[in-house]
């Protein structure tokens, strides 16, 4: 009896001690993640395959409100405490914490050969060289139409180099109509207004290189902008209904027909083919031009790999797989998002839809790529760009509810801009 | 001098058995505690031991109050974007007087830091209404409630429903009320009335910030008010009726004086409630529009953390200032209630 005993606790200790082992032997990688449309699942899928063909590997992905990857993320970078990897938006800002992959990834010469533009991105200054992660999607602004109302009020749709004016003029017509109540919907965003500035003639930079957000391109468009909150062809509750910086989309508007023109980006594709589907004919189309451009401004998301990483092995091990031209075509087809990949961008990724429109519409933002302004690309690349975005958003505004003239409020952002890069220089 | 009957365990109820069961672990804490703190007493003498008795709430104080308030402090006068005090360069009062730059204190537009005065600004604005509202709905209710009416368990239950609802729940709720397609406006439409864009016009979105934050806790001032008003001995209402007083003379000589310690603490805790508004105005209407609706709490939350260069040392700056507003508003409640009790 006493014998057997012993036995069952020797086998109990023994069986604890490899099951300890084996926990031991798991490395859990951690990505912080936030969702746009289905690539959460994308991802899981091709992650689930990574884990079965490398059982040590646990990759937990931990979806996150995209609130919480511009505010908390830092915050928690900063503190040390971050994931292994995210997915981000603020690609040189964050630069600062991310992992030089380099020494931990297989060939860095494919990476540079297919990331190479937008390795830049995430690079924080010139001399940077490195390798930190890709792009989950590049994104490209630009406007749709519901070219389903445009067809019932009998208003044909601007053709290409049409101007914004041309596009106001045209969505009032099709408003008054149709009694739409949102002629026109621009999300509340820096990054959305900046290509059309730009397109106005606005260099965003001075001659050395610092910031200048403030000329007469970045007048005329603001001029404009604040223009069509007063005569009605935007909605003041997307500009004026919050304050600050806060982004607002006129994406759930959009589809539901109360909107005539969006502008907006991409990366609305798969969530208007999902929610719209065929209930109206929802149209890409290229950007308007102004007398320097007709340009949007890219962008995008990238999975970098972070410093507070304790496995850049498995990290680097991790991103070779999910990098690899198999998986990504695999990842862009079924997100239907632009790919950020240029060996796939070249030969073309196979999109997993039906729609006709969400087709259209990847075709119209892909060919406007190569379109993009040198300044638009600069300023996406800039390592505060997110500080000029704000500024431009929160004073413009204030400018639109009144409590600022439009001189006020570009006085305001030039102030503001400096202030923020003074106060962050200072710690460094 | 009473006898003690002897008790026989075959005497003691269920009760009795359970009870004595459930003091066998105190009795032997207490033991256990006995003997170090005859000790301590020994050795510290019986005046010092309430010293003893206090130092395990003066830790938790310390470090989940004042330490926060002295790193908080810290920070204030450090500059850059970096999160460890050590990493942060000493500016001294530099955040402070960029705070306090302005031309004249009565115009936002003249200080360099205007969102601050915006925020102060509304932040007074909303705290004068508010708080007026608050104490005289919650008076006017709890004084309903307090009389012999059908239904009143259900009313009590009802205005204290709120109160139990999570900030953002309450702010969405009344969002979706009042969104353009909101069940308000479908209700205008719908008797021919135009829809009005509540969160466009500033007036509105600060009449509904208040009107939201006041529906959202009027119950709990009810409930304290309502507990002043049953406190209050029920001869002195019996003795003021034989006397043949009017009613309006026995509110303002019989239940005002008296429920005054009561609706003064109402009247503090909602000032200072009020000062620190932040979550259900910020979902409910983001602060706008424009800076409408933006307190200083929002404030100080932006700088703070929404940035891209997060303002630690600015954000605290401004937390100080605020501290400093509810020290202020803590010692007037202090005195104000001394005053009372001197009579």
């Amino acid at each position: 009896m006493k014998n057997r005993l012993c036995r069952v606790l020797v086998l109990g200790a023994a069986a604890i001690g490899m099951m300890a082992g084996s926990a031991l032997a798991e490395t859990e990688l951690r990505i912080t993640w936030y969702n746009d449309g289905n690539e959460g699942e994308v991802m899981r899928g091709i992650l689930d395959r990574y884990e079965a063909a490398n059982p040590d590997v646990k990759v937990t992905l931990d979806v996150v409100p995209y609130k919480a990857i511009l505010e908390s993320l830092p915050v928690q970078l900063a503190a040390g405490e971050g994931p292994d990897l995210a997915r981000v938006t603020d690609l040189g800002g964050l630069s600062e914490h991310y992992m030089d992959l380099t020494p931990h990834i297989s060939d860095p010469a494919y990476w540079e050969t297919n990331f190479g533009p937008f390795l830049k991105w995430l690079r924080g200054s010139g001399d940077d060289k490195g390798i930190s992660g890709f792009m989950t999607q590049l994104t490209v602004t630009g406007p749709y139409v519901n070219k389903t109302l445009f067809e019932q009020a009998g208003v044909a749709l601007p053709g290409e180099g049409a101007t914004w004016d041309d596009w106001a003029k045209a969505v009032r017509e099709v408003s008054t109509k149709l009694d739409i109540p949102i002629p026109m919907a621009w999300d509340r965003s820096g990054h959305r207004v900046s290509g059309p500035a730009i397109s106005m003639g606005a260099k965003m930079f001075d001659a050395n290189g610092d910031p200048a957000l403030v000329d007469d391109g970045l007048k005329a468009m603001a001029g404009k902008l604040y223009d069509w909150h007063q005569d009605g062809t935007m909605p003041k509750e997307l500009w004026g209904s919050v304050s600050g910086s806060q982004y607002l989309g006129a994406n759930e508007d959009f589809a539901n027909a109360n909107v005539a023109m969006y502008m907006s980006g991409s990366w609305q594709i798969p969530q208007f083919a999902d929610k719209i589907g065929d209930a109206f004919d929802w149209w890409a189309v290229p950007a308007p031009c102004g007398p320097a451009a007709c340009t949007g401004m890219p962008g995008g998301a990238a999975l970098v790999a972070l410093k507070t990483s304790e496995h850049p092995e498995e990290v680097g091990k991790l991103m070779d797989y999910l990098s690899s031209e198999e998986v990504l075509n695999e990842f862009y087809g079924k997100t239907l998002f632009i790919p950020g990949h240029l060996g796939l961008a070249a030969n073309g990724v196979e999109f997993q839809t039906d729609d006709p429109r969400a087709k259209h519409a990847l075709e119209t933002f892909a060919a406007a790529v190569p379109g993009i302004s040198p300044t638009a690309f600069d300023l996406q690349g800039y390592v505060y760009n997110r500080v000029m975005f704000n500024a431009l958003i929160s004073r413009l505004g204030e400018a639109i509810v009144g409590e600022l003239t439009l001189d006020e409020a570009y006085d305001r952002m030039t102030q503001d801009i400096e202030q923020q890069i003074a106060e962050k220089k200072r710690g460094d | 001098m009473a006898h003690e009957t002897p008790v026989h365990s075959d005497d003691l109820s269920l009760g009795d058995r359970l009870n004595a069961v459930a003091a066998w672990p105190v009795r032997v804490l207490f033991g256990l505690l006995d003997t170090p703190f005859r000790a301590l007493q020994r050795l510290l003498g019986i005046g010092r031991m309430p010293y003893i008795f206090l130092l395990p709430n003066l830790a938790f104080f310390g470090i989940f109050v004042i330490v926060p308030l002295i790193i908080n402090f810290a920070f204030s006068v450090t500059g850059g974007d970096e999160l460890f005090l050590s990493e942060r360069p000493y500016v001294g009062g530099e955040q402070y007087s960029y705070l306090a730059d302005c031309g004249s204190y009565l115009d936002p537009q003249s200080c360099r830091e205007d969102r601050f005065w915006r925020g102060i600004y509304n932040t007074v604005v909303f705290v004068f209404f508010q708080v007026a509202f608050m104490v005289l709905f919650s008076l006017v209710t709890a004084l309903i409630l307090n009389r012999e009416i059908r239904g009143r368990g259900f009313f009590r239950a009802a205005f204290f429903f709120p109160v139990l609802l999570s900030p953002v729940v309450v702010a969405l709720i009344w969002k979706w009320i009042l969104l353009r397609d909101g069940v308000l406006n479908a209700g205008l439409t719908s008797i021919g009335l135009d829809r009005i864009l509540f969160f466009v016009d500033p007036t509105w979105s600060m009449f509904w910030a208040i009107f939201v934050s006041i529906w959202a806790h009027m119950g709990f001032y009810t409930l304290i008010l309502l507990a002043g008003l049953q406190a209050i001995p029920p001869d002195l209402y019996e003795a003021a009726e034989m006397d043949g007083t009017r009613r309006e003379r026995v509110f303002w000589r019989i239940t005002l004086p008296l429920l005054w310690p009561n609706l003064l603490v109402v009247v503090v805790l909602a000032l200072i409630k009020a000062v620190q508004i932040f979550d259900e105005v910020f979902v409910l209407t983001g602060g706008g529009p424009g800076t409408a609706t933006q307190f200083i709490v929002q404030y100080i939350y932006t700088t703070g953390f929404a940035n891209q260069v997060q303002n630690f040392g600015l954000a605290a700056a401004a937390s100080v200032v605020l501290g400093v507003v509810l020290f202020v508003l803590t010692l007037v409640q202090l005195a104000a209630s001394r005053r009372k009790e001197d009579g």
